[in-house]
């Protein structure tokens, strides 16, 4: 595939008409909650864009955003979206193995020096030197910094990219961190999630592909678009929980009713992501409206929040264990206390003074 | 921090720290109460002080008689709306009966959340009239000190970020959480050294009077 044709070109040549393209574009401006007016704009943008040199970098990771991503409703504009983004590099999608895969990256930074978008999913390790992960001799901290060093963007994909995810969960033996944290002077995109909503990632490429800027991030680096507002707040089953109707186990009345999830564990609360509108599977459905609390996966520490099926409102430490030992302590300091008490009043009374009429009237003398 | 990390850290460490110091401070003071000790009475008892004892514990949130009544009718009627509500609030709200069954291992039935947030509004407003009264009320506010505005704050404190994280007002839902439960563990942590201790100690000096009553030939 040539690099210097057009996307506008290769839709006509694949058969994909103007207005399913517009509609196309209208539908990604609205997930962007963008206003109306912004569709056309993304229209022309896109149409003219040249295909947009993309590096995927994969870490410690589980190929779960890959696949996720490879599944966004086929076949519809969103996977010719992404024909029309060069992958130059991509450890599972490439056809090429071996050194010329390594190759093929080298020379798509070096034709692209300061266009390309660098898309890593998986966290890097940086404990010892960051020997706990390497991919062709070299370590993925070198990988990575070799990479973004010419790279217009980046875009961290999948929670372990944007926060540590799974290998940074306690104890978090190879010291895994962040995207973020190593890559700190180019832009970074975080689309988090376990694995990711595919739309968000389609519709924020197209973003910074149209409009050649990011688009507006929360304080956790995530598209407002799709990580504006939590799972509770447009959760179906909201109404549930502000009636105070929860479902206490997996198979009883309230689970059966679809009633709110809160109590056997879920994190909607406090999950800020897209599922309980944009959905998954073209729009089929989402953890909560298959009966399954959110686990919260699109935020940091997801992993270590104190257990999946664990009340958001219980606290996160063995409590009965600890009361004994404290209220043996406060036993003691009590009692001790109280004999410290009684030895003052005990001298208190033995330093007693009868006062004597003499005493009281001293001053009527004079 | 992130506001995650923080919740974190207030569902964490900071509650075993709050409660430990809150079963601490308990033992350690009614250890110190109870080893004050009673004088010895030396009169001779006219009939049992046991029963009497007993029923002066629980007479006593009766409403009380209608000389009192009239001469502190806010007091009278605030407080109890604010006892009344923070009870409903602090037991009987869906989460935290969770939370007191996570910790207790056994939970009893709540009341809808609207029922609650109901109490919750009346409480605010309660405790709101109570500190008006001790901030204009000329002997109270003679009588106040720096600790009592501190036990008004750590009681209003969690009821209203409590209701702001219902409502899911003014900040996200996960700072709101986690600022609703650390204030909830001042008030643990204040709770045995301040006058907040009168939720427990009250029965005893309750008991106390009535049973000296009841040895006295009042049989209340």
């Amino acid at each position: 595939m040539k690099t210097d044709l057009r996307l506008g070109d290769m839709l006509q040549a694949r058969g994909v008409s103007r207005r399913a393209f517009l509609k196309y574009s209208s539908y990604l401006a609205s997930l962007l909650a963008l206003p109306p007016s912004a569709a056309p704009v993304m229209a022309a943008a896109l149409a003219n864009a040249k295909r947009q040199s993309v590096i995927w970098l994969s870490f410690q990771e589980c190929t779960g955003c890959t696949e996720s991503l490879t599944r966004s409703h086929s076949p519809n504009l969103e996977d010719l979206i992404f024909d029309f983004i060069s992958l130059d590099y991509h450890h599972t999608l490439q056809a090429a193995a071996g050194d010329a895969a390594e190759h093929a990256r080298e020379a798509a930074m070096a034709a692209n020096k300061g266009k390309y978008i660098v898309v890593v999913d998986g966290s890097v390790p940086v404990k010892d030197g960051g020997i706990y992960s390497a991919i062709a001799g070299i370590s993925n901290l070198d990988m990575l910094q070799e990479t973004v060093k010419d790279a217009m963007a980046v875009v961290a994909v999948g929670t372990c990219a944007a926060y540590g995810g799974l290998p940074g969960a306690n104890p978090n033996p190879t010291g895994a961190v962040a995207i973020s944290t190593l890559v700190t002077d180019k832009p970074v995109i975080n689309i988090p999630g376990c694995p990711p909503i595919p739309e968000a990632m389609a519709a924020t490429l197209a973003h910074v592909i149209t409009f050649g800027k990011l688009p507006e991030l929360d304080n956790l680096g995530r598209p407002k678009a799709f990580f504006g507002v939590s799972i509770h707040d447009r959760c179906y089953r909201r109404p549930f929980y502000d009636k105070g109707e929860f479902a206490e186990s997996f198979d009883d009345e309230g689970a059966k009713q679809g009633w709110c999830l809160y109590k056997l564990g879920c994190k909607g609360p406090v999950t800020n992501n897209a599922c309980a509108t944009l959905k998954w599977n073209s729009g089929t459905s989402f953890p909560i409206q298959s009966g399954h609390p959110c686990l919260g996966c699109s935020e940091p520490k997801f992993w270590d929040m104190g257990g999946f099926y664990k009340a958001l409102s219980e606290p996160m430490v063995d409590i009965p264990k600890m009361v004994g030992a404290a209220a043996l302590a406060g036993g003691v300091a009590g009692v001790a206390t109280g004999l410290l008490n009684r030895s003052k009043k005990a001298k208190a009374v033995k330093s007693h003074q009868k006062v004597t009429v003499d005493d009281l009237t001293k001053g009527d003398a004079s | 921090m992130t506001s995650v990390e923080f919740l974190l850290l207030v569902r964490g460490p900071l509650f075993a720290i709050a409660t430990l110091v809150m079963i601490f401070g308990l033992t350690l003071r009614l250890f110190e109460i109870f080893m004050l000790g009673r004088k010895a009475n030396l009169a001779a008892t006219r009939a049992g002080g046991t029963g009497p004892g007993f029923r002066t514990m629980f007479r006593r949130f009766a409403p009380v008689d209608k000389a009192t009544f009239s001469q502190s009718v806010l007091l009278t009627i605030a407080g109890y709306i604010f006892h009344i509500g923070l009870f409903i609030t602090v037991f009987l709200y869906a989460a935290h009966v969770e939370i007191i069954g996570s910790v207790l291992g056994f939970r009893w039935p709540a009341l809808p959340s609207p029922l609650v947030d109901f109490a919750a509004v009346l409480t605010m407003a309660a405790l709101l009239a109570l500190l008006w009264r001790r901030l204009t009320h000329p002997v109270v506010k003679y009588l106040t000190k720096a600790d009592d505005l501190l036990v008004w704050a750590l009681t209003f404190a969690p009821v209203l970020t409590g209701y702001l994280t219902y409502h899911h007002l003014v900040f996200s839902y996960s700072w709101l959480l986690a600022v609703h439960i650390l204030s909830v563990e001042l008030l643990m942590v204040a709770f045995p050294f301040t006058k907040l201790t009168h939720a427990i100690t009250l029965f005893f000096s309750r008991w106390y009077t009535g049973a000296i009553a009841g040895e006295k030939g009042v049989q209340l």
